[in-house]
């Protein structure tokens, strides 16, 4: 279980975070929404310590990270599987030795066995015999099935997913979305996603939270997010371009009212 | 240039400290090792031969004028063995290497492979940038030995084919006047510009910011500040060390 309590994070004069608080259960899929550069990667940056922020606790499992020492970040981070925007894996190793990258330098696993683990993660993402395949010769799609295994290859506790289905087409966005599922229901692991693809997290959430203006401003299964009473929440579901996210924020102003 | 000594001393801290934990960086140094090696070997050649045989060629005519001649032997092996072999290495070296390593990292760095690393419980200065100073530390010395001799090699060409000089002269005077402490405190310095060439290309890519632009950006300020610390350590060193 994952809880944020008044997390602040400002990048120069600019406030992305704001006193952001919420609480993610644990075996569940939280997914939190939001438009784009609101702040929702620094969220999950700073929940696997890869960011610090300025104030507020994250606890995972009882204990506070923002107060730990390299060292013992090093160790909770085991605990976390993440799944980048791009996929990231390394381009001078093939999907192998991607995939059984944290294994091997965790020792995870005896030499011997590593290829028929990896065969093993990379037939739960539903690929096959591509293990001396290079990253540049992958699909977007594949490549993020790819970067999926390689962030469960460690078994961990918990999965952050940053844009899951971005820049995928339909039937596979839908594949990840499946997976991300399956993942929860065989593994039990504690999902964050954070996307902008309203189908997609209405499919896997068990609760959904959006953030606006640095905030959690509404929690909520997806049935109560998609007949939320927020004006906010309301236009950011529904897609509208007038509203008042779009009131409030200078960009628009010039390009929406004609 | 200041700010960014701060950063590079604090980076010289973090390889230190992580290159004694375990697990050791042994395969992936090895690696580094042939890169570095293999990829400057021809240049750092080239460029000794050539620097050997214009200093044959200038100082036999210069001290042709006051009837020394019989000394270019000594001014070649002393010139090249404590100054142009490793400071000519060093900036070959600062162009190739360094812009590579920057190039490198810095690519791994916009497409968020370096934040991929530390989630897979991997430190990325101890994963990435000790392989890469330790190679450099110990393979331009090695470098410097081979440029060392072609540069003589080269002044030896020139002198006695081109400008006439007894072979035997040449050869005698280069020894003569040669010290040990010649050769070694090149070595050195040699050892130190692989060092600052590798840890100032790594953070140059480990702060690359926005895209290609940024990884081009971080590249050419590798070289440039690889190539001038080159060149400052080498007063430090010379003015310490003589």
């Amino acid at each position: 279980m994952i809880e944020i309590r008044n997390l602040s994070k400002a990048f120069g004069k600019k406030l992305v975070l704001d006193g952001l608080e919420l609480t993610v259960p644990k075996g569940k899929n939280t997914v939190v929404i939001g438009g784009s550069g609101t702040g929702k990667s620094v969220l999950i940056k700073c929940a696997v310590g890869l960011l610090r922020p300025d104030t507020g606790e994250i606890r995972i499992d009882g204990q506070d990270i923002i107060r730990m020492d390299e060292r013992e970040l090093v160790r909770v981070r085991r605990k976390f599987g993440m799944l980048f925007q791009g996929a990231a894996l390394f381009d001078s190793m093939d999907v192998g030795d991607n995939v059984a990258f944290a294994l091997r330098r965790l020792k995870m696993v005896p030499e011997s066995h590593v290829r028929e683990v990896v065969e093993e993660k990379l037939s739960m993402v539903g690929l096959r015999d591509i293990q001396r395949l290079m990253p540049a010769e992958l699909s977007g799609g594949m490549k993020k099935r790819v970067g999926l295994a390689r962030a469960i290859a460690s078994e961990p506790d918990i999965l952050l997913y940053d844009e899951p289905t971005t820049g995928l087409d339909p039937i596979m966005a839908d594949v990840i979305n499946d997976l991300i599922i399956s993942l929860r229901e065989t593994l039990g692991v504690t999902s964050i996603t954070i996307t902008h693809d309203m189908a997609s997290a209405y499919k896997i959430a068990d609760q959904i939270a959006m953030l606006y203006k640095g905030k959690i401003i509404e929690v909520g299964t997806p049935e109560q997010i998609r007949t939320t009473s927020n004006p906010v929440v309301a236009q950011f579901v529904q897609g509208r371009a007038h509203g008042p996210i779009t009131d409030e924020s200078e960009e628009f102003v010039r390009f929406v009212s004609r | 240039m200041v700010l960014d000594l701060g950063a590079i001393f604090t980076l010289f801290l973090q390889v230190v400290s992580s290159s004694v934990r375990p697990p050791s960086e042994f395969r992936n140094i090895i690696k580094q090792m042939e890169e570095v090696g293999i990829r400057s070997m021809p240049v750092v050649l080239v460029t000794a031969t050539f620097t050997g045989m214009v200093l044959a060629l200038q100082s036999y005519a210069g001290f042709q004028r006051f009837g020394a001649t019989s000394f270019v032997g000594s001014v070649v092996a002393l010139s090249i063995t404590r100054e142009l072999g490793p400071v000519f290495a060093g900036l070959m070296v600062s162009g190739r290497v360094g812009a590579s390593m920057a190039a490198e990292l810095g690519t791994m760095k916009v497409t968020e492979q370096i934040d991929a690393l530390i989630t897979l419980a991997t430190n990325p200065v101890k994963y990435l940038v000790v392989p890469r100073v330790v190679a450099a530390t110990i393979v331009l010395p090695i470098l410097v030995i081979f440029a060392d001799l072609l540069g003589i090699v080269g002044g030896y060409f020139v002198s006695v084919y081109l400008m006439g000089a007894n072979p035997y002269v040449y050869m005698s005077k280069t020894y003569q006047y040669l010290e040990f402490k010649d050769i070694y405190t090149g070595l050195v310095k040699a050892s130190v510009f692989g060092m600052l060439i590798a840890l100032i290309s790594c953070h140059h890519g480990f702060v690359a910011q926005g895209g290609a632009e940024g990884v081009g950006r971080a590249t050419t300020r590798a070289v440039v500040a690889s190539s001038m610390m080159v060149l400052i350590s080498d007063y430090f060193m010379t003015s310490f060390m003589f």
